[in-house]
């Protein structure tokens, strides 16, 4: 591996003109741009918006299931007449809303923009490479992302409404316009929106893929890159495995709407007709669907992990310890992650013998998961940790990363899968593991990385704020959500009230509502501190965290090319913290060894 | 009214919020010099100590969770099987506490004793293999315990042994309501397909199966206890799921399949009714029921029922619209009762025969029916396997 990196070093000799026959005008530097930290930036501002949106809804009908069938004002101002008639939530946009919630949180926002913003910003930077290997089709990526949001975000304001059949969109709900009326128009672009987005996310991942392979500066083997990197390396090859899959399922889902073929659907006997379709199964469009859906919680959630192996070991002053276990530990939940999807088919009606072999597999994913925790609880024994706001969020993660983790053993064990299958309880294990671990991830990542993106320091006090409040609200939501999923609560309920069983849950929800409008209403703080400061915040200095990898060697200034003059050698691992033998706590990557200092085998 | 509240929330929140950031200014009074926005020795102090009153938040909440809302789990199942399936949860229970209880007290501690100082260093320690072992190993046996207690459990509840007297019952689901099919007294469901729909024949019975005449459609669910019921399953329009709590049962119904699950109930729904557990419960729902209805009154609207405990049978697959109000009551009844309430029910037969003064021939499908029963026959022999 470190050969190859050294072969590439030559490549790096013509490297010089990049840097001074750019003319930018406003559109080439800002809109149309090839460089990779701009489109960094795009994607997460992107991200940001579609994440204003998907919170918001949530919050909406958060406030239905609290107090349900009631009118509100807010209904009547946001959604207006076609949602919320009288200001009461209509049922069937009731699960529009939970569909786009979903569909936007998981593709839009942690995916495209946890993904596309630090893939973008740190892999050129921390493997010392220019840009992109190719900077066109990074643009391009960006533009097709940000198509795919405005066809998504405009599916919205459809007659009928848009999707509706939940964000896993299972035929024959989503196939026939008779079953709910989302499914006319409104899945017609969902799946126009997706079909974009998969192209984006395969020229990304195509693009991230062959960056890291090609172009690392001399010194950096496989084995020196930061774990950031190796987590974005591995997330795009299991993206580029598994959204294809999705594609397909889509374009068959598309057929089956539209041309009239029999892929999903059977024996169909719906608003007083029978309709032709004979033979499909709905069953295959699941396999299709999880297919890509379980290693997406990967591509979700690895990006994440490897934001905060890098913030953890910077601000413990500590090598993260296990490097190796933490790799192998990232290839092995890569690997495991496509062949683990049934585990969210085992009351399918799949045959059972196939619900055990995804028990076997699933649980086998906890073991490096559960490597990955306790490496970062030791990374934090006998640190010196500086608790700052992308610290506190790595350690949140790992917190929400265990206590969601650890109910995935009750959800991929198919006997207790039997009653908790898409009740409450599911939904509390997935928010915690993948969506607030994930979020957290993000949140570590913007707070970390800003300096580097927008030249200047978020606001620290208030991102204190924003973490604690966070933190207390993120539990406060999820963790009662646990007790009524035992309890025999559905999902994807629009009330409760036409069953009395439940009665005595409504108080408890009552309080998940209100612990998420609190939490939904301090993540203003963070907005406020991430717009303001791009104009008024702190002005940074080259490497404020005081960190080893490449990206705090660039100069502040932004150039295309990232480094004037030579692009920085790579002599060491990135984790040299608090190195005997140095005098300061932090020895960065281009930093050569010392005479006789002694080398850990990385 | 209740948005109001909510805007006094958000207000007194904003409130709140413009307070702490005072409260954090101040604490930056003294610190010469110091607006770097990267955190010092203080900075460190305070989050070390909150990172420590996280940990007691997450213990008192966990706590308070398990003692509030802890009563509120599904309790005794009402299945043969059920007892086997909550021994794995509960053994999964512990396991998962112990976990939490210790990686969170270490992650949190950790967090709070090894707060950033100035003249700290820290250790500079990457590897251990020993350790990596350790961590790998005891999660791999501690998951191969639970992976085969698990698959035990799933294969005795799962694989329904041909040659056992099971009393087949058919669930059939549309958009928004349940019906069962009950196989008569040759206990064999009559074909069926949703191209036989026809009038009152709503479960599109095949009216020319010798199987299928004495086949008996009904909208309660009735079944005896301690009998092994085989339900087969099937959908005329979207995905539906058979979810019945109480019984730790579960299966999607899927249309143009046959799914299956089978169980034995043990306990009669007054025996259900009466355990001390579920009088509570029903109890306190009552009280919640009874005050919601003077709200209720006093605007004018009509109070609610009072509640009596039923089994019940729910659709947990996102439906449509009205999915949130897809269900059907289950009885469980004595065998004798069970006999004496199917006895007087009318079969689909005579039902037809009453609604319609056309004779049968005309009820008759159009296509070539006799490859469609073939194929659904086909798909519902792969699932039993």
């Amino acid at each position: 591996m470190s050969a190859s990196a050294i072969d590439h070093s030559n490549d790096h000799a013509h490297d010089h003109d990049h840097e001074h026959h750019h003319k930018d005008t406003f559109i080439t530097k800002y809109i149309f741009s090839i460089d990779h930290k701009m489109i960094a930036k795009q994607y997460l501002i992107t991200g940001i918006l579609m994440g204003i949106i998907g919170v918001a809804i949530s919050l909406l009908f958060r406030l239905q299931l609290a107090w349900p069938e009631q009118s509100f004002k807010i209904f009547s101002i946001v959604l207006g007449d076609s949602y919320a008639p009288n200001g009461v939530m209509a049922n069937d946009r009731y699960l529009a809303l939970v569909t786009i919630h979903g569909t936007i949180m998981v593709f839009f926002v942690l995916t495209a923009a946890l993904s596309g913003t630090f893939s973008n910003l740190l892999i050129p930077l921390q493997i010392g490479a220019r840009d992109m290997a190719s900077g066109f089709l990074n643009m391009v990526s960006y533009w097709l992302f940000f198509t795919s949001s405005i066809i998504m975000v405009s599916s919205l304001f459809v007659e009928s409404g848009p999707a509706s059949a939940g964000w896993t969109i299972y035929p024959p709900l989503s196939a026939l316009e008779q079953a709910i009326p989302g499914s006319g128009m409104g899945m017609t672009l969902w799946l126009v929106s997706m079909a974009v987005f998969i192209a984006s996310s395969l020229m990304g991942s195509l693009n991230y893929i062959v960056t890291v392979i090609n172009l690392r500066t001399k010194g950096m083997s496989m084995t020196r890159l930061p774990l950031t990197i190796w987590a974005f390396f591995v997330t795009a090859i299991i993206g580029v495995i598994s959204f294809p899959v999705l594609l397909s399922a889509a374009l068959l889902l598309i057929m089956d709407r539209s041309f009239g073929t029999s892929f999903f659907l059977s024996d169909i006997y719906i608003a007083g007709e029978v309709l032709h379709y004979q033979g499909g199964s709905p069953v295959l469009f699941e396999h299709l669907f999880w297919f890509l859906g379980h290693p997406e919680v990967y591509i979700i959630l690895l990006p994440a992990l490897g934001i905060t192996s890098e913030v953890i070991a910077t601000n413990s002053r500590k090598p993260i310890f296990g490097y190796r276990a933490m790799i192998m530990s990232i290839l092995a939940i890569a690997f495991l992650s496509t062949i683990v999807w049934g585990h969210h088919m085992f009351i399918s009606g799949m045959n059972p013998f196939l619900g055990s072999v995804f028990t076997f597999t699933t649980l086998l994913i906890a073991i490096p998961s559960a490597v990955k925790a306790f490496n970062y609880i030791t990374t934090l024994w006998k640190g010196n940790l500086q608790l700052n706001p992308a610290m506190l969020f790595s350690i949140g993660l790992v917190s929400t990363f265990i206590t969601g983790g650890l109910t995935g053993i009750i959800l991929g064990d198919s006997t207790l899968d039997i009653n908790v299958h898409d009740t409450y309880f599911v939904v509390a294990h997935f928010h915690l593991v993948m969506g607030i671990s994930a979020l957290y991830g993000m949140f570590a990542g913007i707070y970390h990385w800003y300096p580097k993106m927008f030249k200047r320091m978020l606001n620290k006090n208030l991102g204190y704020i924003h973490f604690w409040v966070t933190a207390i609200c993120a539990y406060g939501v999820f963790f009662p959500m646990h007790f009524i999923g035992l309890a025999g609560l559905p999902r994807r309920y629009y009330t409760n009230t036409n069953f009395p069983l439940f009665d005595d849950l409504q108080n408890v929800n009552v309080l998940i509502t209100m612990f998420a409008l609190v939490g939904g209403a301090f993540q203003l703080v963070f907005i406020y501190n991430f717009f303001s400061s791009i104009f008024y915040g702190k002005k940074t200095v080259q490497n404020p965290w005081k960190s080893n990898t490449l990206e705090w060697t660039a100069p502040i200034e932004h150039i295309h090319g990232n480094w004037p003059g030579e692009i920085p050698h790579v002599h060491r691992w990135p984790y040299d913290y608090s190195k005997p033998g140095h005098e300061d706590d932090f020895v960065p990557q281009n930093v050569p060894m010392k005479e006789g200092e002694e080398q850990l085998h990385h | 009214m209740t948005s109001l509240l909510v805007i006094i929330v958000l207000g007194l929140l904003a409130i709140a919020l413009w307070q702490l950031t005072k409260i954090f200014d101040l604490t930056q009074v003294g610190v010469v010099n110091d607006d770097t926005q990267v955190a010092n020795d203080k900075d460190n102090d305070i989050q070390g100590y909150l990172m420590f009153g996280f940990l007691a938040f997450i213990y008192i909440f966990t706590i308070y969770g398990l003692l509030k809302w802890g009563p509120l789990v599904l309790h005794t199942p009402a299945s043969a099987h059920g007892p086997e399936l909550d021994s794995l949860m509960n053994v999964t229970w512990l396991v998962i506490f112990f976990v939490q209880g210790l990686t969170q007290i270490l992650l949190h501690y950790f967090a709070f004793k090894y707060r950033g100082k100035k003249e700290q260093k820290a250790l500079y320690f990457s590897d251990s293999n020993k350790l990596e072992i350790i961590w790998s190993a005891i999660p791999a046996v501690v998951l191969a315990v639970l992976i085969l207690y698990g698959l035990y459990a799933w294969n005795d509840i799962m694989f329904i042994d041909k040659d056992e007297e099971t009393i087949e019952i058919e669930l059939y689901a549309q958009q928004f309501n349940w019906k069962a099919r009950y196989s008569g007294t040759d206990n064999v469901l009559g074909k069926a397909n949703v191209r036989y729909i026809e009038g009152v024949n709503a479960v599109g019975v095949d009216l020319s199966d010798p199987n299928a005449q004495d086949d008996i459609v009904v909208t309660e669910l009735h079944i005896p206890k301690g009998k092994k019921i085989h339900f087969k399953m099937r959908s005329q329009d979207v995905l539906h799921s058979a979810y019945m709590p109480h019984f730790r049962a579960q299966m999607n119904v899927v249309p143009g399949m046959v799914t299956e699950f089978a169980y034995t109930p043990i306990y009669t729904s007054d025996e259900y009714r009466d355990m001390p557990f579920m009088v509570e419960k029903v109890a306190n729902i009552n009280k919640i029921r009874a005050e919601k209805s003077i709200e209720l009154v006093a605007n004018g609207e009509t109070a609610l029922d009072p509640y009596t405990f039923d089994y019940l049978l729910l659709c947990n697959k996102i439906c449509g619209a009205s999915h949130y109000n897809m269900q059907m009551k289950i009885i469980v009844d004595t065998p004798e009762d069970y006999k004496k309430w199917l006895s007087d029910k009318p079969t689909v037969a005579q039902e037809v025969k009453t609604a319609t003064v056309k004779p049968a021939d005309d009820s008759k499908p159009i296509g070539n029916d006799s490859t469609m029963v073939k194929d659904s026959k086909i798909v519902a022999q792969v699932t039993t396997k």
